[in-house]
């Protein structure tokens, strides 16, 4: 398989021939791929092939499950992310990660966005009260919680905690953000809006995005990468692969043939 | 409800053969008068049996508060001891069981907490872990009376803390220590772990994700526990007398190395004595009617938190 790359300060991430295990499932194989800088990478595939365990290894939030096995590299930014000089906090601050489901802390709008900042030390109330308002504003919901900063992040609409969920990402100016199907379980209004808002987030960030909907990777990806069974059988400009992909079960997948 | 009646029918109808038209069961209406009349006698004696509890409760707490009358007044709060029935009063044990508390509280959720935290969040799953765990459930089902030996043998004589406020308190807190570690640790594993999560892809270390995330979530429910564990303690006499406590203290508790009564013990000591001086079975009774309260305001304070701040998510 072959990608035209572009050079490599426009890749955020070079996957070399990554494996990984769960205990005794093989549940990535031999993956090699370049997430690319500015761009929208959609992860596409049947449930179970794999890609919310890809996703998690990025950023090593896989490590937090027992039993994980990994081998191969993850060059970030040139550096391998599972090197022992590599501290895996310092990967997850530039690294930023939003979930299927929204997972606000149980504090207040504001403490939710504020708390990265604050755990990594930033303590003026000027700069906190400036990055809360800036990453609510690049979350698009500043003007829906301007007036209840200090009210419980539980009282927002699902759509809402999502984008709350962004926000947080935002406070600490991340490099990329990965997402792993952050619209599953919205209703389709509040998809939209968050569709429009990773429209608007690429300009600034690299965003890595599970999607269990090959309508939702057409529309705001870039590239997308296709997996089955824990392999990665096609990766090309979405364009590419939408209309003309390359693999038989691609294009199975693709046209609804699948399984 | 007009959906599932409907779903229902046509399931009744097309799919499931045993409750469609054709008669599979023979319904044998004596049999199941029969059935019906079991269930009632059942509930009867189950009723029955549970209000003899209840009944037995109720003639014990009467007895108790009949006895108290005329005996439990303001002046018996805030009397000192004495061997006239008609003079004493339970400032000194009020003010003991308040020294206890002021060690056991500290102790056992500074002790209990951690221990919770370290099971629970750091400690991986192997030998030590389930060694720790095994050990705390033997801990929690020895009788008291044996932590009064142990605390009696490391505090009293090895420590050389006497029968002092610090000996019983560090007795009671290890009594009560199993109690605040196993709730604790409920409390710390019931927070979800999509929290856990944001936080360690936020990049928050284990401790601060601790610190922030669960201990704040977990609160609630270590309080319950804790307060549950510090009523029981206050409670609990059998420990305290193995220790030595003196019968008769005059003194007020001045710190914690001081000789110290308590509310369970005087009221074990009066009740023992009541064969000579038949007032001190009113002194006792009044001091359970206050011991009583005391009780009931924590355990309604822990009712009143866990309902309070039930799951959220
Ligand atoms: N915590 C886990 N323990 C063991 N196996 C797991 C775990 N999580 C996922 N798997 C397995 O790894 C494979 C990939 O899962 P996942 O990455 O969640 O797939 P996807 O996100 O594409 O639906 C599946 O076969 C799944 O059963
Ligand atoms: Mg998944």
């Amino acid at each position: 398989m072959t990608v035209d790359m572009k050079q490599n300060q426009d890749v955020v991430y070079d996957v070399q021939h990554l494996n990984l295990w769960y205990g005794e499932t093989h549940a990535l194989k031999d993956i090699s791929m370049q997430i690319m800088n500015h761009e929208v990478t959609a992860i596409i595939g049947p449930s179970g092939c794999g890609k919310s365990t890809f996703i998690k290894t990025l950023n090593r939030m896989v490590e937090i499950i027992p039993g994980v096995r990994t081998t191969g590299e993850i060059q970030y930014h040139g550096k391998n992310i599972f090197h022992e000089d590599m501290q895996v906090e310092e990967l997850r601050t530039r690294v930023g990660m939003v979930f299927q489901k929204p997972n606000p802390f149980p504090k207040s709008i504001a403490e939710n966005v504020l708390y990265g900042p604050k755990i990594h030390g930033i303590k003026n109330k000027g700069m906190l009260d400036e990055i809360l308002e800036s990453s609510l504003k690049g979350a698009a919901l500043w003007d829906e919680v301007k007036d209840r900063l200090d009210t419980n992040a539980y009282g927002l609409s699902g759509g809402q905690q999502q984008r709350l969920c962004i926000a947080r990402c935002l406070a600490v100016q991340p490099d990329i953000i990965l997402m792993d199907e952050p619209t599953s379980a919205l209703d389709p209004i509040a998809t939209g809006r968050v569709e429009e808002l990773i429209n608007v987030l690429k300009k600034d960030y690299s965003i890595a995005i599970v999607t269990h909907s090959m309508q939702q990777a057409a529309r705001i990806s870039d590239r997308t990468a296709y997996f089955l069974l824990g392999e990665l059988i096609e990766y090309e400009k979405t364009e590419m692969l939408f209309s003309r992909p390359r693999d038989q079960r691609t294009e199975d997948y693709i046209t609804g043939r699948f399984g | 409800m007009a959906y599932e009646a409907e779903w229902f029918q046509k399931l009744s109808e097309e799919q499931n053969p045993l409750v469609s038209k054709q008669d599979y069961v023979v319904i044998d209406s004596e049999r199941i008068r029969r059935r019906v009349r079991k269930n009632n006698f059942l509930k009867q004696v189950f009723l029955l049996l549970t209000s003899l509890g209840i009944v037995v409760l109720g003639i014990l707490l009467y007895q108790i508060v009949v006895q108290s009358i005329g005996w439990l007044d303001w002046s018996f709060l805030v009397s000192r001891l004495s061997i006239n029935a008609d003079k004493a009063g339970i400032l000194g044990a009020i003010l003991g069981t308040v020294w206890l508390m002021l060690i056991v509280i500290p102790v056992t959720i500074v002790l209990g907490v951690s221990t919770a935290i370290y099971l629970e969040e750091y400690a991986r799953p192997g030998k030590l872990q389930s060694f720790i765990k095994t050990n705390l459930s033997n801990l929690a089902s020895v009788p008291s009376v044996i932590f009064g030996l142990l605390g009696l043998t490391v505090f009293s004589r090895l420590m050389g803390l006497g029968s002092s406020i610090l000996a019983g308190g560090l007795t009671l807190s290890l009594l009560v220590l199993p109690i605040v570690v196993v709730s604790s640790q409920e409390a710390i594993r019931a927070v979800p772990g999509f929290l856990r999560d944001a936080s360690y892809a936020m990049g928050a270390s284990r401790w601060i994700t601790i610190w922030k995330v669960v201990l704040p979530v977990a609160l609630p429910g270590i309080l319950t526990g804790s307060i549950l564990a510090v009523s029981r303690a206050i409670g609990e006499t059998a420990p305290l007398v193995v220790l030595g406590i003196p019968t008769l203290i005059l003194m007020y508790p001045t710190n914690i190395m001081s000789d110290f009564t308590a509310l369970p013990i005087q009221i074990y000591y009066w009740t023992l004595d009541t064969v000579l001086t038949k007032e001190y079975a009113n002194l006792a009774a009044a001091t359970i009617v206050v011991l009583l309260l005391v009780l009931f305001v924590m355990n309604s304070l822990a009712i009143v938190i866990r309902q309070k701040f039930q799951k959220k998510f």
